[in-house]
């Protein structure tokens, strides 16, 4: 019972991820037609963003000790975050608290970087055929995550959950299971509420909103609504700038699970193309779906009692689910008749 | 016209100057090389060619190697402070480049892959003359690059690559390693292991799915086992595997107390962190104190793990810290040139290269089976590790190995590992045989 409620637990946080980037996914692809492999590495900048924040609230006063010498002879370094010598507790709060404090600054520089990207290339892009959408969304990807190297350098840059949060949880107390039993990171469950968070957000944003219900109205038809004298186009664009503000919002909440590096999009994007296909190509709901499906499956995929059976099916069930799907329902989980059929 | 008189003198004589010339050949055979060998040098100058991660996941350990190589070029051109050239003993070269030709270099990207890899070092080989290859920060990597030098005539001095098969199964006539190995890692380990968390532990195994990972495993499960320990499972994880929460889970109720990660680099980062989070070194099993433990360490790669390599053990080749003078010359060099500490891989390809040179300079030549005859069975000191073997029959390394914990008090960004043990070379070594795998003959190659 621990041990399935464990697993359960790891394919809710995973699948909360893949569905945050699915969703972004889908909303460009469902608004734009736009088949964006560049997404992973929105995903990336977010994580990035975090980075940069931790690393500007860590920038350090440097004072000279002549009486201490580093081993190789020069003067020994003292230094002492300005954040912390300003601010005092504030300021050490602030340097505490960076992960969260990133969101701050990701919904700005993502909603910009998502407006450039689509108003400065992608648009060029929309009356080509995907496979031209494809590689230069690749392309882009790559071109992004290879600035990304070159400033912050190649490896994994560890961003710790704030104090608080950095233990794990008794979930196995709370349900009456014995004590220790099922223990869970704090951060991973902060996540999944995250995750749940901006998913309803997204959807009520959709749902109860005149923007949201003219995107609606565009995906479903976009001449008629151009037709009614709407500038469906400037919304598309800011649709695209949202779906980069969740991807970015995605990646600075999983820094402190995942030490972020450059190729973080790249591992991220194949799963949620999949995670995609597998909800319906355009369905909201079927990329969330999916994406927690998916998740608990590759989770109970992962325990050794399923590998001794079929060794290596942790590696490739995500892939087998999605044939199953293709085959048996070619339109995915949840998708719309017409969506990338000619 | 002049009568050719033919005496008993004269037979003698001519005679005796006959077998001189004959046994000629024979008489320079033990010290005489042909000229004729792959990119045998012509002018003023020689090519080494350092092949190491620029790009790709490994590219900072790839950095700070190529900081090494150029270090070294420096030192054999007679530059800089000499480094480790003032403390290594026996040595030959004179601060005049090799057999007083300068020393070039030219470099290439392996990305950490095997392909990739064999495709650089073939340029630099046909195209750049590169006459020995050297670098690493994979065993795959430097398995594949070994054969690539084998086949093509050229010696190859492996850079970091831990895993058993280099240097054994694997192993290569132009070949060698100065960098130790999983065994090692396991028979340095473990007796450190039983002091600190005693004979009675039940260990479970997260193991990197390549060559290096599956060695690393079976070296770490037969030195535990060795002490008495009990191996409750050994679970491969695919490599990159980013989040490995389905996989420390598992632990969670198995029974086991401590977890083994046989992860290097981004894996290993990731999965000491995801260990941690989830609580096991919080968690008493079987009425121990749950641990870890990281067989491989890497100070580049400690450092992204952060805190959370505190008090857990590991071994490494070489560190900084080391109060020798070769190390402290080393340090010293390093650290003037670049402001910060020379890394485990950084020590090894700059140990590597000046033993290089220094074999071309004892053999007169560098005609690679000169170079090979010269290296095995070579014994030095003041690099580092204490006396040292190129041992002949396998052409690794042998020496004494570091055991280090993370550093519960750090002092600076860099002082994230603390050795904890010196373990001599006698605990270290082992039978050849059991590797498997054969040397060849050397390949010289051709002009």
């Amino acid at each position: 019972m621990d041990v399935i409620l464990l697993q359960l637990l790891n394919g809710l946080d995973k699948g909360g991820a893949y569905a945050l980037i699915a969703l972004g996914l889908t909303l460009t692809f469902g608004t734009l037609g736009i088949v964006n492999f560049a997404h992973g590495a929105l995903f990336m900048l977010g994580a990035f963003c975090a980075v940069t924040v931790k690393s500007v609230l860590s920038m350090q006063m440097i004072a000279l000790d002549p009486t201490k010498k580093t081993a190789w002879g020069t003067p020994l370094e003292i230094k002492t975050p300005y954040v912390e010598a300003w601010f005092g507790d504030f300021g050490a709060v602030l340097l505490e608290y960076s992960v969260p404090v990133s969101i701050l600054l990701a919904i700005p520089i993502m909603l910009l970087i998502g407006v450039v990207i689509e108003r400065g290339l992608i648009k060029h892009f929309y009356k080509r055929p995907h496979a031209d959408q494809i590689l230069v969304t690749f392309g882009l990807a790559i071109v992004m995550q290879e600035i990304i190297k070159a400033i912050f350098g190649a490896n994994p840059i560890p961003q710790p959950a704030p104090e608080i949060f950095a233990g794990s949880a008794d979930v196995g107390s709370w349900l009456g299971l014995k004590a220790g039993s099922v223990v869970y990171p704090w951060w991973r469950m902060v996540y999944l509420a995250f995750s749940a968070f901006v998913i309803a957000a997204v959807f009520c944003f959709l749902q109860f909103t005149t923007f949201g219900m003219v995107v609606r109205a565009g995906m479903a038809d976009r001449e008629t609504v151009g037709l009614m004298g709407i500038d469906i186009d400037r919304r598309f664009t800011i649709v695209f700038g949202l779906a980069a503000i969740v991807a970015g919002m995605a990646g600075v909440m999983y820094t402190p699970i995942l030490s972020p590096d450059y190729h973080m999009g790249m591992d991220f994007l194949v799963l949620s193309f999949v995670v995609v296909v597998v909800g319906g190509m355009g369905s909201l709901p079927g990329a969330i779906l999916a994406g927690f499906l998916l998740g608990i499956l590759q989770s109970f995929a992962s325990l050794n009692e399923v590998k001794n059976i079929f060794p290596g099916i942790d590696q490739i069930i995500i892939y087998l689910v999605a044939v199953v799907t293709l085959l048996v329902r070619p339109r995915g989980l949840m998708g719309r008749k017409g969506v990338m059929e000619s | 016209m002049k009568k050719l008189s033919v005496n008993r003198r004269t037979v003698l004589k001519g005679t005796t100057a006959a077998a001189a010339g004959l046994a000629m050949p024979t008489f320079f055979h033990s010290k005489a090389y042909a000229a004729n060998f792959t990119n045998a040098p012509t002018g003023g100058s020689v090519t080494l060619g350092f092949n190491v991660p620029q790009t790709g996941a490994y590219a900072d350990e790839g950095g700070d190697e190529l900081r090494a190589y150029k270090l070294a070029v420096k030192h054999l051109n007679g530059e800089g402070d000499g480094g480790m050239l003032n403390t290594i003993k026996p040595l030959s070269l004179k601060g005049n480049g090799i057999l007083g030709k300068k020393v070039a270099y030219v470099t290439g990207d392996t990305q950490t892959k095997s392909d990739a890899a064999r495709a650089s070092a073939k340029r630099m080989i046909e195209k750049d003359g590169a006459l020995m290859i050297t670098g690493g920060s994979s065993s795959g990597v430097a398995i594949a690059t070994q054969g690539l030098c084998q086949e093509a005539g050229v010696i190859f001095m492996a850079g970091l690559t831990h895993s058993n098969d280099t240097t054994g199964k694997d192993k290569k006539r132009n070949g060698f390693r100065h960098f130790f190995n999983a065994y090692m890692s396991g028979a340095a380990l473990a007796p450190v292991l039983k002091k600190n968390y005693g004979a009675d532990r039940n260990a479970y195994h997260l193991t990197a799915d390549y060559t290096w990972g599956w060695t690393q495993e079976e070296s770490i499960k037969n030195s535990t086992e060795a002490i008495g320990w009990n191996t409750v499972n050994a679970v491969r994880t695919p490599l990159g595997a980013g989040d490995f929460s389905q996989y420390i889970t598992p632990v969670l109720n198995s029974g086991a107390d401590v977890l083994i990660l046989n992860h290097y680099g981004k894996d290993m980062i990731n999965s000491l962190t995801q260990a941690v989070q989830f609580g096991l070194r919080d968690k008493v099993v079987n009425g121990k104190d749950f641990t870890i433990v990281v067989p491989l360490y890497s100070r580049l790669m400690a450092q992204g793990a952060g805190k959370n390599v505190k008090g857990i053990f590991g071994s490494t080749n070489w560190h900084w810290s080391l109060q020798d003078a070769g190390s402290k010359a080393f340090v010293k060099s390093f650290g003037q040139e670049y402001g910060f500490p020379p890394s485990q891989a950084a020590h090894t390809c700059y140990v590597q290269t000046i033993m290089y040179a220094d074999a071309c300079e004892r053999a007169g030549t560098f005609n690679p089976c000169g170079v090979v005859e010269a290296l095995e069975g070579h014994k030095f000191d003041g690099a580092g590790n204490g006396a040292t073997e190129y041992r002949a029959d396998d052409h690794q390394c042998f020496k004494d190995v570091l055991v280090v914990k993370g550093n519960e008090n750090p002092t600076s960004q860099f002082d994230i590992l603390e050795v904890v043990e010196v373990t001599p070379r006698s605990q270290v070594e082992y039978d050849p045989k059991i590797f498997g795998g054969n040397l060849g003959a050397c390949n010289a190659g051709k002009a």
